[in-house]
């Protein structure tokens, strides 16, 4: 509604839907007629079979995504939708990371692994493949360093994120 | 009835039935026979359209003529997709429309299989909702949902797409089945009393207060509201295109239009307004020419069902989320009388100043048309229009003054729109005098309905303003391209008072005095065994004014023709 907020930033959206054919379609619609960039999408069953829940990063202006919010909400299978930009919530990702290490490497990869708390879910005498999880800045960090080794391929799922304590998402 | 077990096309019947649904407009194919077959044995009747768009304007003019939703069934592929000019201009005028198509049969879905078009998903943009049918069960709770969801809150079309195997396959299950719509609480918005209170108080401090009356009040059925409130208040109601009907026209409070051809006495009364509250209008790109300069120094005040409407266009200073009606009869408890004996003597001045006119010498002029159609009906009947400068005129000239009563594309701006309205509109309400206002281009894009009119034995009456020209777009390469056309002359053109003659018990005639208007028009009116198409040899080059080019602030309105060769810019606003 603000028509200064221009600067574009990240949005985590969290969409509660009921699990009907067409709907990840519709919402992802929305974004795309007001230009926004979806970084991420999670789309998981609910706790109830009849729902499914969706986490959407995007990327865009402030101005643009309270339309957003109000046009996905309006969607006939949207049960409900919320930003969770500014309000605290527990935003996680996962990633899958495969680094080509020589043995005489290995060492410090693994310290590498071992201080962001990463394990290593496969092991090769070439390869290693690292699972890290958190919040994105430290998927990013952990990424970050292992790019001095030789990164074969990356894979992230995407934030997932829920509000604290007794909100509900 | 034989002891066969039913059809998914027989259940399907019969829920439309027990929706209460009297027409279905559509043309059929192989993916739709089933459903067809169905129909023959049932009360609902079959209107037999020659293209399927006209199939889904007459179901749109039906809807806004009724106000219940109208229905459509169509087949697969090039059927079904001839539809979506139809669903996106009941989209973005959020009529009720529940359009149905055959679909291949769903084992060879996504296969390119013949006549598979993916209209579920090409429709998307432009409906409210969609199905894609799964199984035969499922068809009436489909059915039971569809309608609820057009008809209810916003108002949208619906599209149902039935694979052929779904339609013919036996049904079992319940006719009349709970819905399922966790996610679709349209009625469960309460006003928010503070909110109304809030706007009670700014009204209160008003002494120059607008009503911008829109769509969204005719669909509430706030007309009475709303007239309560301008009388208690003393405001001025400027309306939409689309909310003409919603407050008449010939009332003392009236200003008419507002907006790019709106008249210059609604726009200033816009311009000058301490406050302005729209009722169920979106504040559309046609009304607010330049948005930030779009009333800024009034309190701006927006009432809409639909909250994603609010901020959209412009930011108002109070926003109430609700039915029209609803929240303009909480008003009405809380607004005190004003004083605003000197803002309306203001405005009565501009009336006398600035009235809509037209030069009464020279060639037949739409204007004049018009204008005695206008009152010849006097206040009655229906007029549906189609797109162009006779839209305009006819927006400025035939004064609305009941609900329902005007069908115009605003929002899609859709030729080839008013003939199929108009039909589907006299097909709803038989009782009226229907008046389909259409343009030279505009008409030639589905007068082949003259056909499905004829039939039927509808006495539509069809006024061709034939200027010969693509007139609203010659009118903007006049004025802002140095009057260098490019595609605007529609030479070649049949002699459309002949045309009709080919459709009997169609009558033609043809008009190219203004003398002669009132004669002909009287004729039309007579005549009751068919259309009648009146050719109107009007005058090629007029221009429509009072106007606001696009994207240009209310104050920059030109309230007449600019002197030869006054170079204009070209419009920044989007059209
Ligand atoms: C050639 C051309 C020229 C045009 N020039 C003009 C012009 O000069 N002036 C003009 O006004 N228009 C003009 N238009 C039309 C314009 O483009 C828009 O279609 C029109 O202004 C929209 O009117 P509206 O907002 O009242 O209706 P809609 O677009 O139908 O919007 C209705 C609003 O009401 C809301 N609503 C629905 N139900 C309810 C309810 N129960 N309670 C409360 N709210 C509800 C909806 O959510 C929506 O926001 C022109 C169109 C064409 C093609
Ligand atoms: C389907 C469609 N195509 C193009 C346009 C663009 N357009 C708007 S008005 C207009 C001219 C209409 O000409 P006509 O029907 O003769 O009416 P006039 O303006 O001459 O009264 C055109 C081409 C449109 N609105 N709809
Ligand atoms: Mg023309």
């Amino acid at each position: 509604m603000n028509m200064k907020n221009n600067t574009e930033t990240i949005h985590t959206l969290s969409v509660y839907v009921a699990n009907k054919p067409g709907v990840l379609a519709r919402v992802a619609q929305v974004f795309a007629r007001r230009g926004y960039n979806i970084d991420s999408l999670v789309v998981s069953p609910s706790m109830d079979g009849r729902y499914s829940r969706m986490t959407i990063a995007a990327k865009g202006s402030l101005a643009g995504l309270d339309q957003i919010i109000q046009q996905v909400s309006k969607l006939v299978d949207v049960i409900h939708c919320t930003d969770h930009a500014f309000d605290s919530a527990v935003v996680k990702e996962l990633a899958l990371i495969k680094v080509a290490v020589s043995t005489n490497e290995r060492t410090e990869a693994l310290q590498v692994c071992e201080h962001f708390d990463a394990k290593t879910v496969d092991l090769t005498e070439t390869s290693m493949i690292v699972m890290v999880t958190g919040g994105s800045e430290k998927v990013d960090a952990c990424t970050g360093m292992l790019k001095k080794f030789n990164v074969v391929e990356l894979v992230r799922t995407g934030k997932v994120v829920m509000a604290r304590g007794g909100d509900t998402t | 009835m034989s002891s066969k077990p039913m059809t998914g096309a027989e259940a399907l019947i019969k829920c439309l039935e027990n929706e209460g649904v009297e027409y279905i407009f559509g043309l059929s194919g192989g993916a739709a026979l089933p459903i067809y077959d169905a129909l023959v044995d049932s009360r609902i009747k079959l209107i037999l359209v020659r293209h399927e768009q006209g199939a889904s304007h007459m179901a749109d003019g039906y809807a806004r003529a009724t106000g219940k939703p109208g229905v459509v069934l169509v087949t697969s592929g090039p059927g079904a997709t001839n539809t979506i000019t139809g669903l996106m201009t009941a989209h973005m005028d959020s009529i009720p429309m529940i359009v149905i198509t055959g679909q291949t049969i769903s084992s060879m879905l996504g296969k390119d299989a013949f006549q598979e078009a993916d209209v579920y998903d090409l429709s998307m943009p432009v409906v409210k909702h969609s199905y894609l049918v799964k199984s035969t069960t499922d068809i009436p709770r489909l059915i039971r949902e569809a309608f609820h969801i057009t008809s209810t809150g916003r108002p949208g079309p619906v599209l149902i797409d039935v694979p052929k195997d779904f339609s013919a396959g036996p049904f079992e299950g319940d006719l009349y089945p709970e819905m399922d719509l966790p996610g679709y609480k349209p009625e469960d918005r309460q006003i928010n009393k503070d909110d109304a209170l809030a706007i009670a108080e700014a009204i209160n401090k008003s002494r120059r207060p607008v009503l911008l009356v829109g769509h969204g009040a005719l669909i509430a059925g706030a007309q009475n509201a709303i007239m309560q409130l301008a009388e208690k208040i003393k405001a001025p109601v400027v309306t939409t295109l689309l909310g003409k009907g919603a407050f008449p026209e010939s009332h003392p409070l009236s200003l008419g239009m507002l907006g790019m051809h709106g008249t210059a006495y609604a726009n200033k009364a816009v311009a000058e307004c301490d406050l302005i509250m729209s009722i169920g209008s979106r504040f559309d790109d046609r009304i607010i020419g330049k948005p930030d300069m779009f009333c800024h120094n009034a309190t701006r005040i927006h009432i809409d069902i639909d909250p994603s409407e609010f901020g959209r266009m412009i930011p108002c200073h109070h926003y109430c989320q609700g039915d029209a009606r609803e929240v303009t009869e909480t008003l009405l408890d809380h607004v005190a009388q004003l004083n605003t004996t000197e803002w309306l003597s203001t405005l009565e001045k501009y009336k006398k100043r600035y009235p809509l006119t037209y030069k009464q010498r020279g060639g037949l002029k739409m204007q004049c048309i018009l204008d005695e159609l206008n009152n010849m009906l006097g206040g009655k009947g229906i007029v549906a229009t189609d797109v162009g400068q006779h839209q305009m005129w006819a927006a400025q000239f035939i004064r609305s003054e009941k609900p329902n009563t005007w069908l115009s594309s605003g929002g899609a701006g859709t030729m080839g729109y008013g003939f199929p309205a108009a039909i589907g509109a006299q097909f709803g309400r038989p009782q009226e005098q229907v008046w389909a206002i259409v343009g030279d281009g505009g008409f030639q894009m589905t007068m082949c309905e003259l056909a499905t009119a004829s039939i039927n034995h509808l006495p539509v009456k069809v006024i061709v303003m034939n200027n010969r020209y693509l007139g609203m777009v010659r009118q903007w390469q006049e004025l802002f391209f140095d009057d260098r056309k490019s595609g605007v002359d529609l030479e070649g053109s049949p002699d459309f008072a002949k045309l009709a003659e080919c459709y009997a018990p169609a009558l033609g005639l043809t008009l190219k005095r203004s003398a002669d208007i009132g004669k002909m028009l009287k004729r039309a009116m007579d005549y009751n065994d068919g259309p009648v198409v009146i050719n109107a040899m009007v005058e090629k080059t007029d221009n429509v004014f009072p106007m606001i080019p696009a994207g240009a602030p209310l104050e920059e309105m030109l309230i007449k023709e600019p002197r030869k060769n006054t170079k204009l810019e070209k419009p920044t606003g989007s059209t």
